[in-house]
Parts: structure tokens; C-alpha cells; sequence
């Protein structure tokens, strides 16, 4: 029986997509105003995120109004219920792009610490995971909602490889390089901490198409 | 978990049409498990097999069993007297007789033990109207005709008739459907003190209330029960795609 419900869902969906392709672009530009030292890109993220934030708003909005108006049961209400925690986890992935840009801003004007290869690495596999996070959602992909889940081990290594050249090799060796190793430091772990809520969704994502909980779970992944 | 009531591969037909087809069941003790599915779909008919209600009507034939506490209440040598007794039944309009509050709250008494003594009486009518809380409010009142009272009173008043003869069971058919959503509030919180003392069934066409006041829920279609299962489960999720349908509206 066609439902008028599945047009509202429908909407739903396409405001939790639209959040989606709001905060990919955010890592992205972000991402890049680290590559390219660019303060104006930086700034532009950091304003940006107020309508990410309202947008957050309009969608916890609309899934609260449709639990009241409609009591879904099931599959609809694993959909709504996944659709608001996926939309603070992408409003936390945002806020954190905009932190990676004020460390951007903080870095600008002080030359290069050292040359950037492990930190684009890492934000390489960190835009892999959010996108696919987010296409499993769309497309109620558990495989790849799986090896979304799994990359998340493959981050955190090389976050704590960054993290262990940078305090062994500069911090430890020459305090002096605090301002420049620091912000570095935080970089890595903002990064990662995106891959976490990554990981979050996709976990999400895997009850919602099946019902079942692995939050807190891997080994069942 | 101690079933009160077992329903083994039970079949029911109204003559040639068959209402209950292989029903399995375990209704667990003092738990309130409620039957949801669409109009026809048997599930009235199948809280009609537990109290043999149905046998009133012309051409029926049942076949399986149903155990409660072990007896198999489907045998042809059955008391039905005490197994109604025992198993009582709520039914969708109120239907108190048109007697006093006080002697309908006594009527099962005196049908069952004739010749109780009035200040006995005195006491199950208290004790009654207390369990469904009614008694402060009708405690003046009691020679008062039962039919003056509003609609929710009723209801109340029915269950507390029935709990006036210390049933184990209380089978309830859509016992808030006549009642506005104050009335069937105050009725759900009836049911939740209830299931304390009593083993309680409840049909109802109203999925939220099966949500709200369940311990267990069963989804019957087309005669058949398609799922057995805790209510978040079934509410969350079903592992029969005809449930999912049934519960998110998509069936029809």
C-alpha cells in the first residue's frame, strides 16, 4: 500500500544527504587550506558551519515531528531514530573540520614544520570513510557500512604514528617547536576523530538495515 | 518464565471456514501479551478458544490443545462453569447487568457459592471496586444502577466483576475501544496493576496500546499466528516481513 508517510520519509532522506554533502565538502575544503597553507579557504569553512549547525536544527526538527505526528514502528522508526543520531554525528564531523581549521590559522604564518606526508594520508582514508558512511546510508549498504567500520582501526595506527614522530623527533628534542608541532598534533587527532563518527554512522547504518547493534560490538562486524 | 497458558497446534473452524490454523503459543504468567492483526484475522476468536466462549455458537469445531496450568481445557469433560470462573473475559462495550453496583459485583459469588454471608459480600465488593479503583469513588453509591454510570465506570466495574470471583486470567477484546484517551489511560494503568495478580490477554486494534502496555505481543493473519515475540522485539523489529508491513501500515 503506497503510503503517504514514504513521501515524508523520502524528505527526511534528502535533508540528511544534503548535511552529508554539506560536511564532505567541509572536510575537503578544510583538508585543503591545510595542503595549501590558504587562510582564506580556512575562514570560509569556519563561517560555513552556522548553516551546517541550522541545518542540524531543521533535521533533529522534522524527525521529532514525525515520531509525534506518525508513532512509526520497525523499520521506519529504526529509520528516523538512525536519521537524527547520523545527523549530530555529521554536525560533530563539521565542528571538527572547522577545528582543524583553526589550527590552520594558527599554523599559517609559521613556516613548515616539516614537509606533510602522513597527515594527508590520514585525511585521505578520513573523506574515504565519511563518503562511504554516508553511502551506505544511502544505498542501506551493510558491506560497506562493514568496511567502514573496520578502516577505523587503520586511522587511529597512523594517527598514533603521527602522533609519535611528532613528539619524539621534534617536541621531545626541541620544545621550541611546540607552536608549529602542537597544532600538527591536534590536526591528527581531529582527523581521527572524524573516522570515529564515521564509524559511528556506519554502525548506525547496520541497525538500521538490520536491526542489529554492534555498537560497542567490532567483533561482530 | 512459567506459561500459564500452552497452545499446542490448535485449529478452530466456524463449520466449513477455518478460523485458527496450527496456532503454537506460550502465554507466559502474570504478563500482559497482546494480539494485534487486522479485522478477521482471528484473533478474537482464538481469546474465545480460552474461556470456550465460542462453544455458544452453532457448527464450531476445535481441534489442538490448550493447557492451562495443565489441563487441557479443550476436552469435551470439561467444568466450563469454573474454567470461566477461573478465565474471565472484558469485553469491547462495558455490559454491566441492570442491577446495583453492589450486586453486580456479587453476582458471580452468589452464582457460585449461594447462600454467602452479607458482610462476606461486604468485603468482595470493597475489595473489588478497590482493585479497579473505583471504590472511593462509588463507596456512597453502591445500590446506584450500574447503567448510570459513565462509560469508563463500566468498564471498570466489568473487570472489577470479574476479579470479585478471583479468576487467574483476564482475557480482555478491545476493552478501551468505546473509551476517549483520558479513559483508556487510566484504564492501561489499571492493567499494568493488574498484570500483578493476574494473567491478562489483551485484543486490540490500537498498535500503540498493544506498544504501551505489553509484555509480549502476537501477530496474527488470516487465521494464522505469524509471530510470537516480545513487544520491543516486535516493535522494532520484526523478523516477519508481514508484521513489518502490518505495523508500519503498509498492509492492505
Amino acid at each position: 500500500m503506497q503510503r503517504h508517510f514514504d513521501e515524508e520519509l523520502k524528505g527526511l532522506h534528502k535533508e540528511i544527504l544534503k548535511m552529508g554533502a554539506f560536511v564532505q565538502e567541509a572536510i575537503h575544503k578544510s583538508i585543503e587550506s591545510l595542503k595549501n597553507r590558504d587562510k582564506n579557504q580556512a575562514q570560509e569553512v569556519i563561517t560555513t558551519d552556522d548553516k551546517i549547525d541550522e541545518l542540524e536544527l531543521v533535521i533533529d526538527e522534522h524527525c521529532i515531528d514525525l515520531i509525534a505526528r506518525h508513532q512509526p514502528m520497525a523499520s521506519d522508526l529504526r529509520f528516523i531514530t538512525t536519521g537524527m543520531k547520523i545527523n549530530a554525528e555529521l554536525e560533530r564531523i563539521a565542528d571538527l573540520a572547522v577545528d582543524i581549521c583553526q589550527r590552520v590559522l594558527e599554523l599559517v604564518d609559521k613556516p613548515l614544520l616539516k614537509p606533510l606526508i602522513d597527515t594527508p594520508k590520514l585525511a585521505v582514508i578520513c573523506q574515504e570513510m565519511v563518503r562511504d558512511a554516508i553511502d551506505a546510508f544511502v544505498s542501506r549498504d551493510v558491506a560497506l557500512a562493514k568496511k567502514v567500520a573496520v578502516s577505523d582501526a587503520e586511522a587511529d595506527k597512523l594517527r598514533n604514528f603521527i602522533a609519535d614522530e611528532l613528539v619524539n623527533d621534534y617536541l621531545a628534542k626541541d620544545p621550541s617547536t611546540a607552536s608549529r608541532a602542537v597544532p600538527l598534533l591536534l590536526i591528527a587527532r581531529h582527523l581521527e576523530r572524524i573516522c570515529d563518527h564515521a564509524t559511528n554512522i556506519a554502525e548506525d547504518v547496520i541497525y538500521m538495515v538490520e536491526a542489529k547493534v554492534v555498537k560497542h560490538h567490532k567483533e561482530e562486524l | 518464565m512459567i506459561p500459564k497458558i500452552t497452545v499446542n497446534n490448535l485449529d478452530f473452524w466456524y463449520g466449513n471456514f477455518q478460523a485458527l490454523k496450527n496456532i503454537n503459543a506460550l502465554f507466559k504468567e502474570k504478563v500482559i501479551t497482546a494480539i494485534i492483526g487486522p479485522s478477521g484475522c482471528g484473533k478474537s476468536t482464538m481469546l474465545r478458544v480460552f474461556n470456550r466462549m465460542n462453544d455458544l455458537v452453532e457448527g464450531v469445531r476445535t481441534t489442538g490443545e490448550v493447557l492451562i496450568d495443565a489441563e487441557n481445557i479443550i476436552a469435551p469433560d470439561t467444568d466450563l462453569v469454573s474454567l470461566r470462573k477461573k478465565v474471565g473475559m472484558v469485553f469491547q462495550r462495558p455490559n454491566p447487568f441492570p442491577l446495583s453496583i453492589y450486586e453486580n459485583i456479587v453476582f458471580g459469588e452468589k452464582i457460585h457459592y449461594s447462600g454467602t454471608r452479607r458482610d462476606k459480600l461486604d468485603g468482595i465488593v470493597e475489595e473489588s471496586l478497590k482493585s479497579v479503583l473505583l471504590w472511593d469513588e462509588l463507596k456512597d453509591n453502591l445500590n446506584k444502577s450500574a447503567l448510570s454510570l459513565s462509560l469508563e465506570q463500566k468498564q471498570r466495574l466489568c473487570i472489577a466483576r470479574l476479579i470479585a470471583v478471583k479468576p487467574d486470567i483476564l482475557l480482555m477484546d478491545e476493552p478501551c475501544s468505546t473509551l476517549d484517551p483520558q479513559a483508556t489511560a487510566r484504564v492501561e494503568e489499571l492493567m499494568r496493576e493488574l498484570k500483578n495478580n493476574y494473567t491478562i490477554i489483551i485484543v486490540t486494534h490500537n498498535m500503540q496500546q498493544a506498544a504501551r502496555i505489553s509484555d509480549d505481543t502476537g501477530f496474527m493473519l488470516l487465521g494464522e499466528l505469524i509471530e510470537f515475540a516480545r513487544t520491543e522485539d516486535i516493535f522494532t523489529r520484526p523478523k516477519d516481513k508481514r508484521t513489518e508491513d502490518y505495523i508500519t501500515g503498509r498492509y492492505g
